[in-house]
């Protein structure tokens, strides 16, 4: 008998706005209008500016001493606002990694939340209640299997109109974490967006040696997930994917896999020095394809934005990131002893014996405690 | 029962009435203990809508182990859910349930499973109310079958205890007898915090009286098993029993009486019962099926050593399993084993000891 093919698949990708700032018609306008209006579009490069400009304080901040560890979004906005936007604000949950900041930011994170998170406080992961975003993920892809268990809850509870979007790097298709979510979510049919930003670089690891396969998205074909590449520069085509995968997940079509290929066009983290393992070619190929450079292309070609908006929009940027800045500073010291709040949901005896005398290397510390009997004491 | 309010927890979450006596532990309604596991899950899921349970083979075949036997004639697939084989996945996504206010019960069919499922069980399930300022709880409980379960081989036949009681954050029940079984796993159900349910393979099939009624045993209260003067033995899970067999040994061969406490839980500790033994009989052994290195033995002796250091006749011994992987051939598994035989050993010695 011979040979058949018995599957075969093909992977699209999706442009609609260049690194020139043309604008793709045939597949940005719906009903003879761009699909992002001019306002969402001014909206979208407000929250990239200020992402972008936050990163650039928080780096200065932690160069200065006044912050831990940073990892820069910069280049890697529009795959957050654009995904961001199509995501249903106060339905829907985010459950992020670390380089989403404008995703988190549009979905009602307090801006200095992140800052204080990075300053090392771990206040900086208590969300305000109506803030359906989860904590900053570090490690990684841990946050996708819960994910999709948000969603399947979604799904159990018949919760109507609402989605999980989930976003993570490339490095992150290579953990067995990746599997698990991508396994559940898919047989389960869950209403959850795979979002995984394909920034090229996994700490020092380009993508070709992480993964040999010729796109992150393919990856979900083995999952029977539909699946799609987007320029991750492009708001527009990020904006669409993402609209499409909500609209398939609330109508209880399952998960949907979106590989916004984008750049990393800082360190990793501040910690990383990416100039030790990538050339300044590379780099400059990709700050030609910056998101706000094209989105700025755009809105002056469509006459509603200019120099003077430009200016005014860059006082208003650092005017609220400075007061972001002033608030994670000027949140109130926590005392040594709240560490052990939180621990359990009712402390234990054994952990209140440690708060009250704070000794937490050796029991002997503490004199009560300590089984000498005491001088004169019978034996 | 008594309520608590808590930033984590969606309703005001209630817990059992501790002080309420325990019912009796002698009786004639004898089932088996993974009996009293499956009465203690039934009994919380008919209370509570939220719990439920999740794991492999659980539904369909009725558990590998014949746990949840019946539950999915009873519940239904919506409660009583089969899952692909990916601890790791199942463990991330009850984590998820939980932090979104259900109750899941995971069943791992061992805990040596548990190793692959690592990050979410040890990095994510026991920090979640710490890393979010209290945002989110993680009242989850999983459990399985630990320790060696007959000639498994080393990588099936993990004793996760020594190694997972090292991470704060996490409770850590290991009861030896149904009777326990049934009021630990209840009250591990209802608590509010993520807690690691340590079962035995070589004991589900145990029988012993449960009571019908509900009752829950509070976490952090050993029990004695069996009350001596002379030397204190402590142990949790299937080697308690080795220990009662080896006191009463003792007693009739050597005059030797021990007190045998049953710890129950390991975190929390009962450090107190252990030192107001100790100060009785002024002599202890520890009898653990893990490791010795970095052991519960190991912290149960510095504790003991800490807080009664006086009081002690002799230096602390434990009673481990040897330090090597668990042998797969039937003879070197028993050797390897704390058993009836090492203990009374370890006891005599350390009664002649000055």
């Amino acid at each position: 008998m011979p040979r058949k093919t018995v599957y075969t698949a093909e992977i699209d990708f999706l442009q609609i706005l260049d690194e020139e700032g043309r604008f793709d018609e045939s597949e940005g306008l719906e009903n003879g209008q761009p699909i992002l209006s001019d306002e969402q579009v001014a909206y979208l490069y407000e929250q990239m500016s200020i992402c972008r400009h936050l990163d650039e304080v928080a780096f200065k901040l932690q160069r200065s001493g006044r912050m831990g560890t940073y990892p820069q979004n910069k280049g890697q906005e529009a795959n957050a606002v654009g995904s961001a936007l199509a995501m249903k604000k106060g339905e829907d949950w985010l459950v992020s990694a670390y380089r989403e900041n404008a995703a988190l930011f549009m979905h009602g994170l307090p801006m200095h939340n992140v800052l204080v998170y990075w300053m090392g406080d771990e206040r900086g992961s208590k969300v305000p209640d109506d803030v359906l975003v989860t904590p900053l993920s570090v490690p990684i892809g841990t946050h996708m299997i819960h994910a999709a268990g948000i969603a399947w809850g979604m799904k159990l509870r018949g919760d109507r109109d609402r989605a999980v979007i989930t976003y993570f790097g490339d490095g992150a298709t290579s953990e067995g974490d990746f599997h698990s979510a991508m396994n559940f979510s898919s047989t389960l049919k869950v209403p959850l967006v795979v979002f995984c930003q394909n920034n090229q670089w996994a700490i020092s690891v380009p993508r070709e040696e992480q993964m040999a396969s010729e796109t992150v998205a393919q990856k979900a074909i083995a999952y029977g997930m539909p699946t799609i590449q987007v320029d991750g520069n492009d708001i527009f085509a990020v904006y669409k994917a993402t609209k499409e995968a909500r609209e398939r997940a609330v109508a209880g079509d399952g998960p949907t896999f979106i590989e916004g290929v984008t750049y990393r066009l800082a360190d990793h983290t501040t910690a990383d020095d990416a100039r030790r393992y990538r050339s300044p070619e590379e780099v400059q190929a990709w700050l030609d394809k910056d998101p706000l450079i094209r989105t700025r292309k755009y809105m002056v070609a469509r006459g509603f934005w200019d120099d003077e908006k430009q200016t005014e929009l860059e006082a208003r940027t650092k005017r609220i990131v400075k007061e972001v800045v002033a608030a994670a500073e000027g949140i109130e010291k926590p005392s040594t002893t709240d560490f052990f709040d939180h621990m359990y949901a009712e402390l234990p005896e054994e952990l209140k014996r440690q708060r009250d005398t704070m000794r937490t290397s050796s029991l002997g510390q503490d004199p009560s405690q300590v089984g000498l009997r005491a001088e004169g004491q019978r034996v | 029962m008594t309520t608590l309010t808590h930033p984590a927890l969606d309703k005001p979450y209630t817990y059992p009435d501790f002080d309420k006596p325990l019912p009796p532990r002698e009786g004639d309604r004898v089932i088996q203990f993974r009996e009293a596991l499956r009465e203690a899950m039934s009994e919380e899921m008919r209370r509570d809508e939220r719990v439920f349970l999740m794991g492999e083979e659980v539904a369909n075949y009725n558990g590998a182990y014949k746990v949840s036997q019946g539950m999915l004639d009873e519940f239904g697939d919506k409660r009583i859910i089969d899952t692909p084989i990916s601890e790791n996945g199942f463990a991330g996504m009850g984590i998820a349930a939980a932090m979104g206010g259900l109750r899941p019960i995971v069943e791992f069919m061992s805990w040596s499973f548990s190793l692959v499922a690592a990050d979410q069980i040890l990095n994510n399930a026991p920090k979640m109310l710490y890393m979010s300022g209290a945002q989110w709880g993680c009242p989850i409980v999983f459990r399985g079958n630990n320790g060696a379960g007959g000639q498994l081989g080393s990588t099936h036949s993990w004793c996760v205890e020594g190694l997972y009681a090292n991470v704060p954050g996490v409770k850590i029940v290991i009861p030896s007898n149904p009777y326990d079984a049934k009021g630990l796993l209840k009250t591990a159900i209802l608590d509010p915090d993520p807690v690691f349910f340590l079962e035995s393979e070589r004991m589900l099939g145990d029988k012993a009286h449960v009571p019908e009624e509900e009752y829950y045993i509070p976490f952090g209260k050993a029990r004695l098993a069996r009350e001596g003067s002379d030397v204190t033995l402590v142990s949790f899970g299937r080697p308690v029993h080795f220990c009662v067999e080896a006191a009463e040994k003792l007693a009739g061969d050597e005059g030797i009486e021990a007190d045998v406490l049953d710890m129950r839980t390991i975190r929390p500790l009962d450090i107190d019962a252990i030192v107001e033994s100790v100060k009785k009989t002024n002599r202890i052994v520890v009898v653990d099926q893990c490791w010795p290195f970095a052991s519960i033995a190991s912290e149960v002796c510095t504790q003991v050593m800490e807080r009664a250091f006086d009081w002690l006749d002799a230096a602390p011994v434990r009673v481990n399993t040897a330090d090597v992987p668990t042998p797969y051939a039937k003879g070197l598994e028993a050797a390897y084993l704390p058993n009836t035989e090492r203990i009374a050993a370890a006891v005599t010695k350390l009664a002649g000891a000055r």
